[in-house]
């Protein structure tokens, strides 16, 4: 099938039996790839009630039509599961060079089901495929496990890798790869620790067939010459995502001391020049990418390299820790991804509790005697570690700002900075609406990646409660997660402003399909009401109220910054959701209505 | 002329060994293209590229004279003619002249296309005049 390696692998780990199947071309064509096919298998192969942890839970790790292609940006592979942090539907993005691997071994998806008695990793190079003890792995840190299979086998094999945080069932564990690339968000690492697969090696030797092998080739070099001459292409790749740290500081949306504000008053110290002239050594490029946002950096103070921080993780593990010392921060990006754990949930859960200490919820006999205050390096270190062993305080943070808010009381609730249990990414939202509504309406929780409509509050006036402003949402929510469809990255078209209609004929020349962006759209937009599916299928009462932000955005105004006295008021948050989900074709309480399931040919997928 | 590299610029994203391969044998499949990349990771943190210098001695050593020179001076390999001996390989200073017989039924080398210095995003690849080593 010309776009596609051809077979998905089905790896049952109740009884170590492997076995692929081909891709079937009906889901090819409807679902295209990625998150696409995610939440395709996810939805007809997990059953309603899956245990996330359990046996009948499945890891569906997917490339799409432009992974390992000469596309810039091909190199994002998509991990869909049921999520351990939320009890929905998770679907993380990795980059780096394994998504092309896959498709060099002639896989499109790679399908984890059932649970392993022992530890095992799966090996695959080309049509063969084993799994291997790893019990001489488990307890390992990724960075070693990763390190000992490159030195064993090649720089040709892809490594993923779980660290003790995955092993250790932590539901905002992630998967590294590539000394420094994650699948980050919703717990898909404690999943593959469930199923006790410490790592996924891969090697492929395939061509990858297209439908029309001249006009790919100039379609995908076209692509690369408009990246090549665009104006941002030199900054953007000299700063990466830290690019907007500063921006984000001056509007008010860089989250600081558990977003209780969105300006640090130390926030120059970690704005992206600063970084760069301190640390930075390599740019580091995912996959087939002309910009690379990943910058790895000589940490000396700490004596090591790291890739990154980029964004997001400056503002959880920076500012919102009230920390201003970006090599403190390198550190801690450093633990959390050799220890295997999400910089920003963990970043919030230490923000969390950080926040307990120092209004008295929590004395030192609930911190382990550490003095928890906002800017202490030392505690973020120590705590990151208990995150990742579950000892201590990190046993309560472990399970999540939602859970342990829950358990602790007091008020804490309300300075649980998450929507239906993911914690939020580096985004503060006083007095952003359209950023607000995003996150609410985010399909796996409270992350900025499917609709970055930030740039938009200021565009349109912030406070503004208008249709266009919740248009913008659904339009991004729709189409960006397209890229995560097509197993590549958004960041082309966002930071350097590429015509999307060039892939048009670029996928054509691959598939053989015509698709114009007004079809791709549409995919996205069946997408969008599966998973909403999902969550509604898996949840009793699923509904408006999980769509509810922290109270921290519409109950207390940031007493500094440039946000400072700025609130959306409640009545203002409900006015979003109602426009929101009459604009889906959802009910009122938020589920997609008959008409709109008939619509979108959706009725077969959820029978 | 011949391609020239620098290190310091590669971020390893291998978007021109994709292009190589798919000007050299029409495929998309970088493990047949015809540079190489050796990530050094995660310590020091570099990549080391290896590119072909154009200095002939694949070719001088080549018994089925599969291994041509074109207009610009670039060597290449005329897949036709090329008998798998091997006897190129070790001849390569560089590393970069290939045989694989799993993966093709020739050598290859690069023959200086340019389609890699098209896709570099960060110029870390270029193509000049061969400059006179000193002796």
């Amino acid at each position: 099938m010309n776009g596609y390696g051809g077979k998905i692998l089905r790896v049952n780990l109740t009884d170590g039996t492997v076995t692929k199947e081909p891709t079937p071309p009906d889901v090819a064509r409807d679902f295209i790839g990625g998150r696409g096919f995610g939440i395709y298998f996810l939805l007809k192969e997990v059953p309603r009630g899956a245990d996330p942890l359990g046996p009948e839970n499945k890891l569906i790790i997917s490339s799409g039509p432009i992974s390992g292609m000469l596309i810039p940006g091909g190199g994002k592979c998509d991990w869909t599961t049921k999520a351990p942090l939320t009890g929905g539907y998770a679907s993380a993005s990795m980059g780096g060079h394994f998504t092309a691997e896959m498709r060099y071994a002639g896989l499109d998806s790679i399908i984890l089901e059932g649970l392993s008695p022992k530890p095992v990793y799966l090996f695959i190079d080309n049509d063969k495929v084993e799994l291997r003890d790893a019990s001489d792995l488990w307890g390992k840190n990724t960075f070693a496990v990763e390190k000992q299979f490159k030195e064993r086998l090649g720089e040709e094999f892809q490594v993923a890798v779980i660290g003790p945080g995955g092993e250790n069932l932590v539901p905002y564990a992630c998967i590294n790869h590539d000394y420094g690339r994650q699948a980050g968000r919703g717990g898909v690492g404690a999943v593959m620790g469930s199923k006790k697969v410490k790592a996924i090696v891969v090697h492929g030797t395939k061509s990858i067939p297209v439908a029309d092998k001249d006009s790919y080739r100039k379609a995908g070099m076209a692509i690369y010459k408009a990246c090549k001459d665009a104006e941002g292409l030199k900054d953007w790749t000299r700063y990466g995502t830290t690019i907007v740290v500063s921006w984000c500081d001056e509007v008010g949306a860089l989250p600081t001391r558990n977003f209780s504000a969105g300006s640090f008053e130390d926030g120059k110290n970690l704005y992206g020049p600063v970084m760069r002239e301190k640390i930075v050594i390599t740019d580091k490029a995912c996959f087939g990418c002309p910009c690379p946002c990943g910058k790895y950096s000589r940490n000396k103070k700490y004596n090591n390299y790291v890739e990154g921080p980029e964004y997001e993780t400056i503002g959880l593990m920076g500012s919102n820790l009230g920390i201003d010392d970006i090599e403190a921060v390198a550190q801690a990006n450093l633990l959390c991804d050799d220890l295997g754990v999400d910089t920003i949930s963990t970043g919030n859960a230490i923000g969390w509790a950080m926040e307990c200490y120092e209004k008295g919820i929590f004395t030192k006999k609930d911190t382990d005697g550490l003095d928890l205050k906002f800017g202490n390096v030392e505690a973020t270190f120590a705590v990151i570690e208990k995150i990742a062993r579950r000892e201590g305080l990190g046993a309560l943070l472990a399970e999540g700002v939602k859970h342990a808010s829950q358990k602790i009381g007091k008020g804490s609730e309300k300075f649980a900075i998450h929507v239906k249990g993911m914690e939020q990414s580096a985004y503060a939202t006083h007095n952003a609406t359209a950023m607000l509504l995003a996150y609410m309406t985010c399909d796996v929780g409270a992350h900025h990646n499917r609709s970055w409509a930030i740039t938009y509050d200021l565009q349109v006036g912030r406070d503004k409660v208008v249709p266009e402003k919740v248009a913008r949402v659904i339009w991004l929510q729709n189409f960006r997660p397209m890229f995560d469809v097509l197993g590549g990255c958004r960041l082309q078209w966002v930071e350097l402003g590429i015509d999307r209609d060039l892939y048009v004929p670029a996928l054509e020349a691959i598939t053989g399909i015509h698709r114009s962006w007004e079809d791709l759209d549409k995919v996205g937009e069946r997408i969008w009401n599966m998973t909403r599916l999902f969550w509604a299928r898996e949840n009793e009462g699923f509904g408006r109220a999980w769509d509810m932000p922290s109270p921290r955005f519409y109950e207390e105004a940031p007493k500094s910054g440039a946000t400072k006295g700025q609130i959306t008021k409640l009545e203002d948050v409900n006015k979003l959701l109602d426009m929101y989900y009459e604009q889906r074709g959802w009910t009122l309480d938020g589920l997609p209505t008959p008409e709109t399931i008939e619509s979108l040919g959706l009725k077969a997928v959820v029978a | 002329m011949r391609l020239y590299v620098d290190n310091a610029k590669c971020s390893g994203c291998n978007a021109c060994r994709v292009a190589c391969s798919l000007n050299l044998f029409g495929e998309n499949n970088p493990k047949k293209a015809a540079l190489v990349i050796e990530p050094q990771f995660p310590a020091p943190g570099v990549y080391n590229v290896k590119v072909c210098t154009q200095c002939g001695d694949c070719a001088a050593v080549c018994p089925t004279e599969a291994i041509k020179q074109d207009e610009q001076g670039a060597y290449y390999v005329n897949f036709d003619e090329c008998n798998l001996c091997e006897a190129c390989v070790p001849e390569c200073k560089e590393e970069v002249m290939f045989v694989r017989s799993e993966l093709a039924n020739t050598a290859w080398k690069c023959n200086l296309c340019g389609d890699c210095v098209a896709v570099c995003g960060t110029g870390a690849l270029w193509i000049a005049e061969t400059e006179a080593v000193a002796a």
